[in-house]
């Protein structure tokens, strides 16, 4: 029944992608996309990734969509014809599907538990999580500790990212910039949908408590950093659209975006030189505390404190930037 | 069902190459990133595909179920951090997109390459 179900998904997967790139409304595109997103992460949930599936809800079908209408509110709707290279990629592509369909024939088949790729070192975090690290969800103890390095990579990506979008759309081009004061009737975003707005807000501080929630049981269930601070920044991303951005900004000022964006990806890097300080190696948590799994644990909730910071600071701040831009004509 | 094992590649081949195809072909750049979050979904999941065992359930260990199954981490891993990177380097994406629309006055590829040879 659920490998019947997955393939009813992973075809209505294929069916939406198909119909994103058929059509020529850049709008339905983007909408199509965040169904998209949301069937990816039943497909994911199916198979066993709870934290990637909440990962991919709360990032690909809310903030994924909102980012990309808002691009769209400053470029263009509509697409233009394009023919020129149409048959030509038409024909590379589908001979690269063959290919990579050819290909996998010598592929394990799906859920073979003798597949390479399961042997080496997956069971071995499966085995020494409970020894070393003590917390049941063994995704979180990967991503916080076992992978730490990886993992100060990828916020530094983040972090970065954050900073060029920043970059990008708060420099003044010629004859555009940044918001110049405007009347206030286009500032009140869903303020007169009452429906909306009343559904709206009380979600709001659902959602922020969920996020909380996930932050604080990564160890335990699925979730960390990653997840809360998407859900977090979804959380301010539905305020700011009902009750306009000014309002947002003025519950969570710019200021403070800046110093979570900054201070998340500090407080990671510092507890790995605390690590160092206290006589261990860089990212080792276990000298934390006198117990090496109880460290372990102060070292996980830590560094996830400081991912939530970042991927919140730094999502709130790239939707500003774009939410808070003119559009030029 | 031996076949059937394999319709999640299928689906990997098939979605990347749809997103491939949208970069390649459509001159639209809003269009071209849209291609290339569905060329990245695809490597999702078949990365995602690669850590399930059957019969296995969410790598979460649990006390009292001493011999359960659990599907492989570290792809798990991998991939959650990949989602949050992607949509941050696609905004970044979107926001070169909308500094050539300003400079420009258009996001298609054949009008800017216009704009250029002038």
């Amino acid at each position: 029944m659920t490998v019947l179900f997955g393939i009813f998904l992973l075809t209505m997967l294929v069916i939406t992608a198909v119909a994103i790139v058929r059509t020529r409304n850049l709008f339905v595109a983007v909408m199509l996309l965040g169904i998209f997103s949301l069937l990816l992460a039943i497909n994911f949930f199916l198979l066993d990734a709870a934290d990637v599936a909440l990962t991919e809800a709360a990032v690909g079908a809310g903030i994924s969509t909102v980012l990309f209408i808002a691009a769209l509110a400053l470029t263009s709707e509509r697409e233009r014809e394009s023919t020129s290279r149409r048959w030509l990629s038409l024909f590379v592509v589908a001979s690269a599907a063959l290919v990579i369909v050819y290909a996998t024939f010598d592929k394990p088949r799906f859920g073979d538990p003798n597949a390479p790729v399961l042997q080496h070192i997956g069971p071995w975090y499966l085995q020494q999580t409970p020894e070393y690290i003590g917390i049941p969800n063994v995704v979180t103890a990967v991503l916080g500790s076992f992978r730490g390095y990886d993992t100060l990579g990828e916020v530094f990506v983040v972090f970065t990212a954050g900073i060029g979008v920043l970059f990008l759309l708060s420099a003044r081009g010629s004859g555009s910039g940044r918001r110049r004061p405007r009347s206030d009737d286009t500032e009140i975003g869903l303020r007169d949908e009452v429906l909306l707005r009343v559904v709206g807000r009380l979600l709001v501080p659902f959602i922020l408590l969920f996020g909380l929630y996930v932050q604080f049981h990564g160890e335990y269930g699925p979730g960390g950093g990653f997840q809360a601070g998407a859900l977090i920044a979804a959380a301010f991303i539905l305020y700011a659209l009902i009750e306009g951005e000014e309002r947002t900004l003025h519950a969570l000022p710019q200021r403070v975006l800046n110093v979570l964006m900054v201070g998340g990806a500090m407080l990671y890097g510092a507890v790995g030189v605390t690590g160092m300080l206290m006589g261990s190696k860089f990212l080792d948590y276990s000298v934390l505390a006198a117990d090496a799994v109880a460290g372990q644990k102060i070292g996980i909730i830590l560094i996830e404190a400081g991912v939530g910071m970042t991927v919140c600071g730094v999502l709130l701040n790239i939707f500003h930037a774009f939410a808070s831009r003119d559009r030029v004509q | 069902m031996n076949l059937l094992g394999l319709y999640h590649y299928w689906v990997f081949a098939v979605l990347l190459m749809i997103g491939f195809y949208a970069v390649v072909a459509k001159t639209n750049l809003i269009k071209k990133l849209i291609g290339l979050s569905i060329f990245q979904a695809a490597v999702f999941l078949l990365y995602i595909t690669m850590g399930k065992i059957s019969g296995g359930t969410a790598p979460i260990l649990q006390k009292g179920v001493p011999d359960a199954i659990f599907s492989n981490p570290l792809p798990q891993v991998l991939i959650l951090t990949a989602i949050v990177v992607g949509i941050s380097t696609t905004a970044l994406g979107l926001g070169i997109v909308v500094r050539i629309k300003e400079e420009y006055g258009s996001i298609d590829e054949q009008d800017i390459q216009e704009t250029d040879r002038q």
